[in-house]
C-alpha cells in the first residue's frame, strides 16, 4: 500500500473508511454502536445527533436545543461555569488532599506545599481563586436566571433546588476557609461561627455542632475538613444531579423573553 | 407491470362493478385492459333518473356498455333536460320533486364534525438547533477560555496565608469571609438574632426559595415585570453595598475606614495589593 500523507490518513479516517485500532474488538467494546469515535465522523444532521446520543453528554444535554438558547449572551454559560468550576475544584482539591493532615500539622503542611510541592502553590492558588469564583458565579448564575423570568413554571421547584446549591456552595466554601489554619481562616471562621450563634433557642447548640467545642481548635478543623472534602460534596452532587435533570425535565432552556 | 394479487385485483374489479354499473368480468376485463374502459359521465346519470319520463328512467341499463365514442352522445342528449327538468315539476307537482334520488346514492350526512385535530399538540413547535455542534463548542471554549483565566489568574496572585492560627491573639478587625461580610456589616446596625440570623435564614434561604410561589406573574418579559425585578435589584444593590462596605470601608473596632487613606483592612485582600 502507497504511503499517505498525514492529510490522506487524517481524511481516510475521519470519512469513517480507517481499519484497524478503531475496528478493533478493544474499541468497539468502548464505543456503542453508533459513536462516531467507531463508525467515524462525517458532518452530517444524523451524525451531529449520533455525537450527542452515543456519549455520556446525552445524561445533560438533549440532541437538539432552542435557537435562543445557544446564544452566549442569554445565559452566559453561568450555570455551565458553575458546574465546570466545580469539577475543577474537585480535581485540585483531591489533589490537595495528598498533601494536607487536618491536625496541628495543618500549617506547616500548607506551607511545604506552597515550598516544596511542585506546583503546590500553583494548585493551590487555583482551588482558593476557583472558590472564590464560584460563589460568584453561582450568585451570577442566580441573578441571570432571576432577570430571565427563568424561575416561573414550570420551573418553580429547580430554582429551590438552586437556591439550595447557592447555600450548599456557601457552606463549601466556608468549611474550606478554616483548612489553613492560619490567623485569617481561624477568625474568619469564628466570626462566622458567632453569627451562627446568634439563632434563637438553639444558637448555643449549632455553634458547639459547628466548632466540636465552644471555640475553634484542632477539632474544629477535622470537623470542617470532613464536611468540607465529604459531606458538603456528597449532598451537593446528589442536588446537583436533580437540578440538571430537572433542567431538561421542565422543556431545556427558559425563554425567550 | 407490478404483478397484482389476483384477490386484490377481484376486489377492486368488483368495487368498480358496482360503482359503475357494469359486470364484475367486464371491469376485470378493463382493469387488465383486455377492453376498453367504460367512461362514465357523473351528470347525465344523476339526471337521467330525474327525468319525469319512466321511459327514460331505464336509462342506467344502457350504461352497462357503453363504448368510448358513445358517451359524448349520451353526455349531449340529457343536457337540455338538466335546464327544463327542475322547474316544470316544482310549477304544478310539488310532491314528485325528488331532490333525493334514491338511485346511486352512495353517501349521506351522518354528522358535522368540527374542523380541529382530535389530539391537541402539547407545545407549539420551536426553532431548534443540534447542541453539536451548536451548544457544546461555545461551551467547551467557554470552559477552556475560564481554564485559561483560572490557571493565569493562580499564576499571579498568591492566596494569602498569614502566621499559624492562635486564638490568643485576636487581630483587629476579624473579619468573615467575603460573601459573608455584607452580614457582618448588618451585624453592626441591628439586633444579631435579627441581623445573624433572620437576615440569612428567613430572606436569604426561605425567602428566596419562595420567590416563584410569590410571584405569579407569569410574565417573563422584563417590561411586563418591572415590581419583580425592581424588588430583585434592590436586594443586589443593598447586598452589595453591605459588602463592599464590609471588605473595604470597616477598620479597627468596625470603624469607617477609607481604603485610599487608611489602607485595607481585609487579610484575604492583602496579597492581591502588595503582591510583588
Amino acid at each position: 500500500m502507497a504511503k499517505l500523507t498525514l492529510k490522506e490518513r487524517f481524511k481516510k479516517v475521519s470519512a469513517g473508511s480507517g481499519d484497524g485500532a478503531r475496528a478493533s474488538k478493544f474499541a468497539t467494546s468502548i464505543f456503542r454502536p453508533g459513536s462516531p469515535f467507531r463508525k467515524g465522523y462525517s458532518d452530517s444532521p444524523r451524525n451531529r445527533s449520533y455525537v450527542v446520543m452515543n456519549n455520556v453528554l446525552y445524561h445533560l444535554h438533549p440532541v437538539k436545543v432552542k435557537r435562543h438558547g445557544v446564544r452566549l449572551s442569554y445565559t452566559l454559560c453561568l450555570g455551565g461555569m458553575s458546574f465546570f468550576l466545580f469539577i475543577v475544584l474537585t480535581i485540585t482539591g483531591i489533589w490537595l488532599m495528598f498533601y494536607f493532615r487536618p491536625t496541628e500539622m495543618a500549617y506547616a503542611d500548607i506551607q511545604a506545599l506552597q515550598t516544596s510541592v511542585a506546583f503546590g502553590s500553583l494548585v493551590r492558588n487555583m482551588h482558593r481563586w476557583g472558590a472564590h469564583l464560584m460563589v460568584l458565579v453561582v450568585f451570577l448564575h442566580m441573578s441571570r436566571v432571576f432577570y430571565h423570568g427563568a424561575y416561573k413554571a414550570p420551573r418553580e421547584f429547580n430554582w429551590v433546588i438552586g437556591v439550595i446549591l447557592l447555600f450548599l456552595t456557601l457552606f463549601l466554601s466556608f468549611t474550606g476557609y478554616l483548612l489553613p489554619w492560619d490567623q485569617l481562616a481561624i477568625w474568619a471562621v469564628t466570626v462566622g461561627g458567632n453569627m451562627a450563634s446568634y439563632t434563637p433557642v438553639f444558637g448555643a447548640q449549632i455553634k458547639f455542632g459547628l466548632f466540636a467545642g465552644l471555640e475553634a481548635t484542632t477539632a474544629t478543623l477535622l470537623r470542617f475538613y470532613v464536611l468540607h472534602v465529604l459531606f458538603f460534596p456528597f449532598i451537593i452532587v446528589i442536588f446537583m444531579a436533580i437540578h440538571f435533570w430537572r433542567v431538561r425535565k421542565d422543556g431545556g432552556i427558559s425563554g425567550p423573553l | 407491470m407490478v404483478d397484482i394479487p389476483e384477490h386484490l385485483l377481484l376486489r377492486s374489479a368488483e368495487a368498480r362493478a358496482k360503482a359503475l354499473g357494469i359486470t364484475v368480468e367486464q371491469a376485470l376485463a378493463e382493469m387488465k385492459g383486455e377492453s376498453a374502459p367504460t367512461v362514465v359521465d357523473d351528470e347525465p346519470e344523476v339526471i337521467e333518473v330525474d327525468l319525469p319520463t319512466p321511459v327514460e328512467a331505464e336509462a342506467p341499463a344502457p350504461v352497462e356498455t357503453p363504448k368510448v365514442e358513445e358517451a359524448p352522445v349520451k353526455a349531449e342528449a340529457p343536457a337540455p333536460a338538466k335546464a327544463a327538468t327542475p322547474a316544470p315539476p316544482k310549477a304544478d307537482t310539488p310532491e314528485e320533486v325528488d331532490f333525493a334520488p334514491e338511485v346511486k346514492v352512495t353517501q349521506r350526512l351522518l354528522t358535522v364534525v368540527k374542523a380541529k385535530p382530535i389530539q391537541k399538540a402539547a407545545s407549539e413547535p420551536v426553532d431548534k438547533v443540534n447542541t453539536w455542534p451548536h451548544l457544546m463548542l461555545p461551551e467547551f471554549i467557554s470552559l477552556m477560555a475560564m481554564m485559561a483565566f483560572l490557571i493565569i489568574l493562580s499564576a499571579i496572585l498568591q492566596a494569602p496565608l498569614l502566621e499559624e492560627a492562635n486564638p490568643n491573639i485576636t487581630p483587629n478587625p476579624a473579619k468573615a469571609p467575603w460573601y459573608f461580610l455584607g452580614l457582618q456589616e448588618a451585624l453592626s446596625y441591628w439586633d444579631p438574632q435579627i441581623a445573624g440570623v433572620m437576615i440569612p435564614l428567613v430572606i436569604g434561604l426561605i425567602g428566596f426559595a419562595a420567590i416563584p410561589y410569590i410571584d405569579r406573574n407569569k410574565e417573563n418579559n422584563p417590561s411586563k415585570r418591572k415590581y419583580a425585578i425592581m424588588m430583585y435589584t434592590f436586594f443586589l444593590a443593598g447586598a452589595g453595598t453591605l459588602t463592599i462596605i464590609g471588605v473595604l470601608f470597616r477598620g479597627p473596632g468596625w470603624n469607617w475606614t477609607y481604603p485610599w487613606i487608611d489602607g485595607i483592612w481585609f487579610d484575604d485582600l492583602l496579597d492581591w495589593i502588595y503582591f510583588e
